[in-house]
């Protein structure tokens, strides 16, 4: 766990934001992002702003993941096994110590 | 070229045939880096459609996580069109998303799924390119 101290408007709780530790698990095809790192160390109290600081250190992963604000249709994201689409989505909630998998949909078909 | 054996290759064939007119689908892992598919594993078409296949999330993960205990990977995804040759359709190059795989597809139109041959393909499909490769049924792995 890291923190991280905010600009000094506010309250002394606001001051000193904690940062948590999240696993993220990487997919082979999304592995060109992370140098071919198999996980990596995201941090961020929602999906959403684990995505956040996922692109800022690996550019371009976001888009792969997100669009109109939503997960894309064929990824799945997973916080310590749970389909976030079931546990709110992108603003899924996080806990220091949370795993997530991201996992590209196994799909297609004749038409 | 793929190398499988003749009983994976009778699988899924069999799957496909069972699933029919509904698409089947599946994966045969097999240890990294070995590119010998050795564990048949079948999965629902959570889409239950005979246009379309998806694995369900859960037994995705499932799936997933399986394979990285056993240090095994996809080396072979397959599924069956039920009205359409076993070439890829665009859906299937646009969602392929495992490179290092070999994408099986098996066609039961015109009455295949009842008797006779059965059109068995296997292609490469990496960033957005389809290559053809080669099926080479062999009696095991020795």
């Amino acid at each position: 766990m890291s923190s991280r101290v905010t600009p000094d408007t506010g309250s002394l709780t606001q001051k000193v934001e904690i940062l948590m530790a999240i696993e993220v698990r990487i997919p082979t095809i999304l592995r060109t992002y992370t140098d071919g790192e198999r996980a990596v160390t995201a941090s961020g109290a929602t999906v959403a702003e684990v995505i956040d600081d996922l692109e800022a250190n690996h550019s371009g992963i976001r888009d792969r993941l997100v669009e109109n604000g939503e997960v894309r249709r064929f990824v799945n994201i997973y916080v310590n096994d749970e389909d976030i689409r079931f546990i709110g989505g992108l603003e899924a909630k996080l806990g220091d110590g949370d795993t997530i998998v991201i996992l590209p949909a196994v799909a297609g078909g004749g038409r | 070229m793929l190398t499988i054996d003749q009983a994976t290759h009778d699988a899924i064939v069999a799957h496909a045939r069972r699933d029919h007119p509904d698409e089947a689908c599946g994966v045969v892992a097999g240890p990294v880096g070995s590119d010998r598919p050795a564990r048949f594993i079948p999965m629902l078409n959570a889409a239950m459609s005979p246009t379309f296949y998806e694995f369900d999330s859960a037994d995705l993960l499932r799936l997933y996580r399986e394979m990285d205990d056993r240090d095994e990977e996809p080396v072979v995804i397959y599924h069956s069109h039920t009205a359409t040759e076993a070439y890829p359709s665009r859906t299937d190059v646009d969602l392929a998303s495992e490179p290092g795989a070999h994408y099986v597809l098996v066609s039961t139109r015109d009455g295949a799924h009842e008797s006779g041959p059965i059109d068995f393909r296997s292609y490469r499909i990496v960033d957005g390119e389809v290559t053809e490769e080669e099926v080479n049924v062999v009696a095991s792995y020795t």
